[in-house]
């Protein structure tokens, strides 16, 4: 008998899967019609698309970029893809983006704010990576590069040329071989930021650094026999006596002596991004320290102390930032003393700072209060006294715990800082735009103006989320 | 064993002021109510002297004087006779509208975007992810101009619409069209159906509060059938607590909520009056101004990406346990979300979804930029301008407005308190 059972001495290959379970059909199956709903919903989807590629695509295609006006545009998308066809019209920016960039800026001196946007991202770079010499360069070297760029394509005189090669050379040298040095640039940068962009008289700016020196020296000096507050008390005492009552007639004949300086560009020709960019960035390196300085009182023992600030928060929280630019134009001239005028642009700054440390602040009371208890005993337990815990052991967790917060406030405030025009200034969505469109020229064009600002803003306002989630990553320190 | 002694008591010296913590921080207080009392003493002075200077005096009697401006948008009776105080009345009930619809608008598409943002589709979810950082990244007053630019640049005029005898004779079509025959966009506003009733109650003005008695009913009745269908659903809990049956209770709430508005809107006489093209303009109908319709899109769209990033988180908060230890009570995923997810996201979503609440209310004031007349528009802007009293406009216009974020913040903190986990 022969033995007719089969015994498989191989084993079969693994059979692929069936076709509706594998590769791009799996995928589509899974991620776009796994239900009845979602293929309606994908269904919508792909039609919502199309329907504005279909818009946008021949729009984008037609642009025209050399125009001299909006009739001149039509014209020529009218004769490149017949009639009524819809075409952008980028012409438009190409002919005032130095209006959207810088306002009314004189345009020879153009390279002065270019060069005050490169130190700042510069003298940026030690505060975000503190002695890291990788990252320093990183940020510093490119920046430096793309500053020199624009500065070639902005001015050709030679000298100069050099004289910015040789700086943006030095920093960039600085920051490769001793990358804690930098961060003197960004505590100069205050000082360097506003002479660059308003020039004037160099002994201005010089005489106000003094004064910051002078608060140092007093600070040091009474510090160790009187402890920190009352030591800044004396500190900031002694400065505002020398900015309100010395520094006049010293920087006078300063500059009597030894007439340096540049010259000088008055604050209503500012406009467009630079206006933004200066009212953003001083209020948000400004309101940063205040808001934490509230946020300290607002969880004080002190009943004088909190209650202070609990109102000042709550208070300034509860209108909207509108009201309080109307105060600064309008209001601030009755609490001061009479016929005392200064700038309207430094009146909107000091509010919006304000404004905008009230609400850093209530992130920041978030980030302290969700420190477990046992961080502020275990610095008692030390013997650290309250600044000392704060600076070493409380603030670096509670601002790590409140990046995020901080971040979407920064993020606010300098989408904040288009409200300015309806104070007269000239910011570059309400204020430019609405020059730009009033020209008969160009009347009637809508949408390429309002995207050009629109992009710009998305682009800065992205990078700084985008930044602050990749602090969160960095900073994490827990094992989840 | 010796008692411990008492630490000697130290006789008090004039440096523990400053040195002993125990009394540096009276000394801190003390010195800050000063400089505080020294601070405001100067700003009242300048302004006294400023104010003298300048011959002028804090008086709110303007409030009682003739506005003698129009307001387009007016929700109770107002014209150009009427006082500053009445103006600014309107004013707050204008910013009141659209906050509240606002508000309500935001939620809806807000959890829709937030949800659909988690959706296994790939295509949906990518689609909420742009709409989302697009419009939390580019500032809210460039969405309120664009979208009021494009209704009054794109929309046909009124005249667009007309049909003539010639054009009926030669078969053409008017240049525009209305929306399902009875909405008109055109660029000078937007004309909807409007409500009207053939026998209304009367309305009466009891010391310059009008009361329409008609509107008062309608709500009256209202009210009573949203307490009627809680008692109702109070005592289906009541029966489910004893039997475990829960009696149907849909078609009665129905009937509750809706049949007694009908019949007294039916009583009344209610029905609609359409627009109709009229010389060179639309008549009858409501209107509504391309301000009020841009500033809404804009505050919805604007925060409702703010609302879907809030909702993400509140459902993502929640851990995957839960709904897991759920499905193992074998709870279907209905229930899940009713009973085991919503109600701890819930704890999460709310708090900041109230302070957007409070963004949007105060973001309304943004309405400046399409001429918007709300609170701000009307007594910190005309009325401001014409009677020149800036310091007293500016206190009212602030004061308003803090009390309406004081009471927003105060119902958040009633709610945080209501729900807040009660632990030990």
């Amino acid at each position: 008998m022969t033995d007719t059972s089969f015994v498989r001495t191989a084993m079969l290959p693994p059979q692929e899967p069936p076709v509706t379970q594998r590769g791009a059909v799996k995928w589509l199956r899974e991620n776009l019609f796994s239900s009845p709903l979602n293929s309606v919903l994908t269904v919508l989807g792909i039609a919502a698309i199309l329907s504005l590629i279909g818009a946008a695509l021949p729009w984008l295609f037609n642009s025209v970029w050399n125009a001299a006006s909006l009739k001149e545009c039509r014209e020529i998308i009218w004769a490149a893809a017949g009639p009524e066809a819809t075409g952008a019209c980028w012409a438009l920016i190409r002919e005032r983006w130095h209006q959207f960039l810088f306002g009314f800026y004189p345009q020879d001196l153009f390279w002065r704010p270019v060069l005050a946007m490169g130190l700042l991202m510069i003298s940026l770079a030690p505060a975000l990576y503190y002695g890291l010499r990788r990252a320093n360069v990183m940020m510093v070297g490119p920046v430096s590069v793309l500053t020199f760029i624009a500065l070639v394509l902005l001015d050709h005189d030679p000298t100069h040329l050099a004289l910015f090669v040789l700086l943006l050379g030095g920093l960039t040298a600085v920051a490769w071989f001793a990358p804690k040095r930098l961060i003197l640039l960004t505590i100069l940068y205050p000082l360097l930021g506003y002479f660059l962009l308003w020039g004037g008289s160099v002994w201005g700016p010089v005489g106000v650094a003094a004064g910051f020196a002078l608060l140092a020296v007093v600070y040091t000096l009474a510090k160790r026999v009187v402890g920190v507050v009352v030591a800044t008390g004396a500190g900031v005492v002694a400065a505002a006596i020398w900015w309100l009552m010395v520094q006049t007639s010293v920087t006078t004949a300063l500059h009597g002596a030894m007439p340096w300086g540049i010259p000088g560009v008055n604050s209503d020709q500012f406009g467009g991004f630079l206006l933004a960019f200066v009212i953003g960035v001083t209020a948000i390196g400004a309101s940063l320290p205040i808001g934490i300085l509230l946020a300290l009182g607002r969880r004080s023992d002190m009943l004088l102390i909190k209650t202070l600030c609990v109102g000042f928060i709550e208070f300034v929280r509860g209108v909207p930032l509108i009201t309080v630019l109307f105060v600064a134009t309008l209001l601030l001239g009755y609490f001061l003393p009479p016929q005392t005028n200064f700038d309207l642009i430094l009146r909107v700054i000091i509010l919006v700072t304000f404004f905008s440390a009230a609400y850093l602040a209530e992130v920041i009371r978030g980030g302290l209060a969700a420190l477990p208890k046992g961080q502020y005993e275990a610095a008692d337990a030390l013997g650290l006294d309250y600044w000392q815990a704060q600076r070493l052991i409380i603030m670096p967790q509670a601002l790590k715990i409140a990046i995020p917060g901080i971040v979407s406030s920064f993020i606010g405030l300098f989408k904040d800082t288009t409200l300015v025009a309806f104070v007269g200034l000239m910011d570059p969505l309400k204020g430019v735009t609405t020059i730009v469109r009033a020209d008969t020229a160009w009347k009637g064009i809508y949408w390429e103006p309002y995207i050009f600002v629109g992009a710009i803003f998305f682009a800065v306002c992205f990078g700084m989320s985008r930044y602050s989630m990749y602090l969160e990553r960095k900073l994490k320190t827990d094992h989840r | 064993m010796s008692l411990a002694t008492e630490a000697p008591k130290d006789s008090f010296r004039l440096s523990m002021l400053v040195f002993d913590t125990r009394y540096r921080s009276y000394t801190i207080q003390v010195s800050v109510l000063i400089l505080l009392l020294l601070f405001l003493g100067w700003i009242t002075d300048n302004t006294i002297a400023n104010l003298s200077q300048r011959g002028k005096d804090i008086d709110f009697g303007f409030l009682w004087q003739r506005a003698g401006y129009d307001i387009d948008q007016q929700l109770i009776p107002y014209t150009n006779d009427s006082t500053h105080g009445r103006a600014t009345i309107i004013g707050l009930l204008n910013t009141l509208l659209i906050a509240i619809i606002g508000c309500v608008l935001a939620t809806v598409v807000g959890i829709v975007a937030g949800v659909l943002r988690l959706s296994k589709n790939w295509l949906v979810a990518r689609i909420m992810t742009v709409y989302v950082e697009v419009f939390r990244n580019i500032p809210l007053v460039l969405w309120i101009i664009l979208i009021f630019v494009v209704f009054t640049e794109t929309m046909p005029q009124p005249k667009d619409f007309k049909i003539t005898e010639d054009m009926v004779a030669a078969g053409e079509e008017p240049k525009a069209s209305m929306l399902f025959g009875v909405i008109a966009i055109t660029n000078r506003g937007s004309n909807l159906p409007g409500p009207l009733l053939d026998r209304p109650l009367p309305t009466y003005e009891i010391a310059t509060v009008p009361v329409n008695l008609s509107v008062l009913a309608f709500l009256a009745v209202l009210a009573g059938s949203i307490y009627a269908n809680l008692r109702l659903l109070r005592h289906a809990r009541a029966v489910q607590e004893e039997t475990g049956i829960r009696p149907t209770t849909w078609w009665k709430t129905l009937l509750i909520l809706v049949l007694p508005s009908v019949l007294l809107l039916a009583a009344m006489g209610f029905h609609l009056e359409y627009p109709a093209i009229k010389g060179f303009n639309f008549t009858g109908g409501l209107i509504i101004n391309h301000s009020f319709t841009a500033l809404l899109i804009a505050l919805v769209l604007y925060t409702g990406a703010f609302i879907a990033e809030i909702v993400r988180g509140g459902i993502q908060a929640i851990s995957r346990g839960q709904s897991e230890a759920a499905f193992a009570l074998g709870l279907r995923p209905g229930r899940t979300m009713n009973l085991v997810i919503l109600p701890q996201a819930l704890r999460v979503i709310i708090p900041p979804l109230i302070s957007q609440y409070l963004n949007l209310t105060k973001n309304t004031s943004l309405g400046i930029a399409v001429s918007y007349l709300d609170l701000r528009g009307t007594l910190g802007g005309i009325t401001m301008n014409q009677t020149g009293r800036e310091m007293e406009c500016m206190l009212l216009m602030m004061g308003i407005y803090l009390v309406i974020s004081l009471i927003i913040s105060s119902i958040m903190n009633a709610y945080n308190n209501a729900v807040k986990l009660r632990e030990r």
